[in-house]
């Protein structure tokens, strides 16, 4: 199979022997996916990896084991509002999230590490920038999928109880329009955690201190200022328990939702923030989301580690 | 049963490089907390024990304890290293030993220490409730630091585990189930604190000789368990 082929000028020194064989690899030359197919596989992969599909056994466990405890709360309530044949779920649309902030915290704690952490570790970065994918487009695909892993664990129940609520004969505007809110907030919620988690997570190669990290900046924060908002109100300054809210991601989804999306507030004496103070919720929470995307691609210019 | 090398080890993967910072704001935060309250609403001993009780030993301590307490052990585990520590001529329970000290006295150092401030700076220690959270804290570090620590060996996702216990587990079943409360590290904790104090502020629902009871079985249980553990421990690779 060797070819030969000999070089312009034929043998130019005696004894010299070398040659080079073209032993007949050849290019490729058939279509070249490019870098929209590249990110697109490197989004798929990661949501799916988020649920632990195409992983092992044991990783499954605890995604789908959140999945499930978010589900069940909302199909008791749902089951419930059909067995009493109430006009109204006892559990608004915007609450429930809310209400199982935990839940939601500790998936985004156990899934932003595994999502960019376990990268870095076994330093896999630099592979996928030998692909023709940039900086932008590594980041996109892993704050896409983890919003998308967490919008599907956030909307799950909402759509449960969505379903519950047409099957018992709720009224059909009307719960419509409550699951619209719903969607909306946790579309925020989703992005926002996301970011958060992607930001802590990509500065540690140890999955451990990572979901360690993830989840003190959610809960601590969280428990700072309910624990403030609680003592503000016990004060009689309860002007100030919006403006306290600004500090939390919860308070914050918490915030915009009861300013503009109908929803009851979880403060500490029911005082949402109104209009005003509603946009500069809205400003931090588009703000932060938009400083995680731009400090993630701070941190992957340089690859490294 | 204490060997100095393994405990200066320990230390380092501990509190080496960017860790300490983690630990170090937590307490932090704690403290810049406490002087704005107290800045805010003065001193007031309803106030400081409900901050140093929701904030300082429910979320807090925990907290530090998961983090001190698993990394201690778990990260070593995982990349493998452990086998230059076990293939030395060191008893395994040594080893554990040693490492539940320096887990409890980072945990203490991280959790206890600025408790004590907190609580002086929030009241000045009015009604003994300051030191009551302590001793709480302290208490708490140990049964916390044995607890985490046996996860470590135990599982590859410990620190996922030890936050399920003590988030989902003690703060949201335990505020809904009270059965819950019986089993968990916090209110035996408590239950001490209120020997402490002795005011009607720092309740448990836990009786002290229950609460003293469960806190040395499960710290003496947890520790035996983790050197049996590490006897037979098998690596294993990644997922």
């Amino acid at each position: 199979m060797a070819v030969e082929h000999s070089t312009g000028t034929p043998a130019p020194a005696p004894g010299d022997q070398t040659r080079i064989h073209n032993i007949g690899y050849r290019n490729y030359d058939g279509p070249r996916l490019g870098r929209a197919y590249a990110r697109r596989s490197l989004y798929s992969q990661s949501l799916r990896g988020s649920y632990g599909l195409g992983r092992s056994v044991k990783s499954k466990v605890l995604p789908m084991l959140l999945f499930v405890v978010m589900c069940v709360p909302a199909a008791i309530i749902v089951a419930v509002a059909v067995a009493t044949k109430a006009g109204a779920l006892p559990l608004d649309y915007t609450r429930n999230a809310i209400v199982m902030q935990a839940v939601i915290s500790l998936y985004v704690a156990s899934q932003a590490p595994q999502s960019v952490s376990r990268d870095l570790r076994f330093k896999t970065v630099p592979l996928y920038f030998s692909r023709p994918i940039e900086t932008a487009d590594y980041v996109r695909a892993k704050f896409a999928a983890l919003a998308s892993a967490l919008f599907i664990l956030t909307a799950a129940p909402l759509l449960v109880l969505y379903v519950g609520a047409l099957l018992a004969k709720l009224d059909f505007a009307d719960q419509t329009k409550g699951f619209a809110q719903g969607l909306v907030s946790v579309a925020l919620l989703s992005l926002l955690f996301a970011g958060i988690g992607l930001v802590i997570a990509s500065f540690t190669p140890r999955r451990g201190f990572g979901i360690a990290a993830v989840i003190a900046v959610l809960t601590i924060t969280y428990g700072a200022v309910s624990t403030l908002q609680a003592i503000a109100d016990a004060q009689g300054s309860s002007d100030a328990v919006p403006w306290i809210g600004l500090f939390s991601p919860i308070t914050l989804v918490d915030g915009v939702q009861s300013a503009f999306l109908g929803a009851t507030s979880a403060f500490p004496g029911g005082v949402g923030p109104g209009h005003g103070e509603g946009v500069v919720y809205v400003l931090v929470a588009l703000g932060l989301i938009a400083a995680s995307y731009g400090l993630l691609m701070r941190r992957y210019k340089k690859v490294g580690l | 049963m204490y060997d100095p090398t393994v405990a200066r080890l320990t230390y380092r993967a501990l509190l080496g490089r960017r860790r300490a910072l983690i630990l170090g704001a937590l307490p932090l935060l704690l403290i810049v907390i406490s002087v704005a309250v107290r800045a805010l609403a003065g001193a007031d001993d309803q106030t400081a024990s409900d901050l140093l009780g929701g904030l300082a030993l429910a979320t807090m301590v925990p907290l530090i304890g998961v983090i001190a307490g698993t990394g201690a052990i778990g990260p070593e585990i995982d990349d493998g290293s452990v086998v230059y520590l076990l293939s030395k001529p060191i008893k395994r329970p040594t080893i554990i030993f040693t490492k539940l000290i320096v887990a409890i006295a980072v945990t203490m150092v991280f959790s206890a220490v600025p408790t004590l401030i907190a609580g002086f700076i929030l009241n000045g220690n009015g009604q003994q409730i300051a030191v009551a959270y302590t001793v709480a804290a302290l208490v708490a570090s140990i049964a916390y630091a044995a607890l985490f620590l046996l996860l470590g060996t135990v599982s590859r996702h410990a620190v996922v585990f030890g936050l399920v216990y003590a988030l989902v587990w003690e703060a949201l079943f335990g505020s809904l189930v009270p059965g819950a409360r019986t089993l968990s590290v916090q209110q035996w904790s408590l239950a001490v604190a209120q020997k402490v104090s002795g005011g009607d502020l720092v309740s448990s629902d836990v009786g002290l000789t229950t609460a003293t009871v469960l806190l040395v079985a499960v710290t003496v249980l947890a520790t035996w368990y983790a050197g049996q553990k590490l006897r037979s421990l098998t690596l294993a690779g990644e997922e």
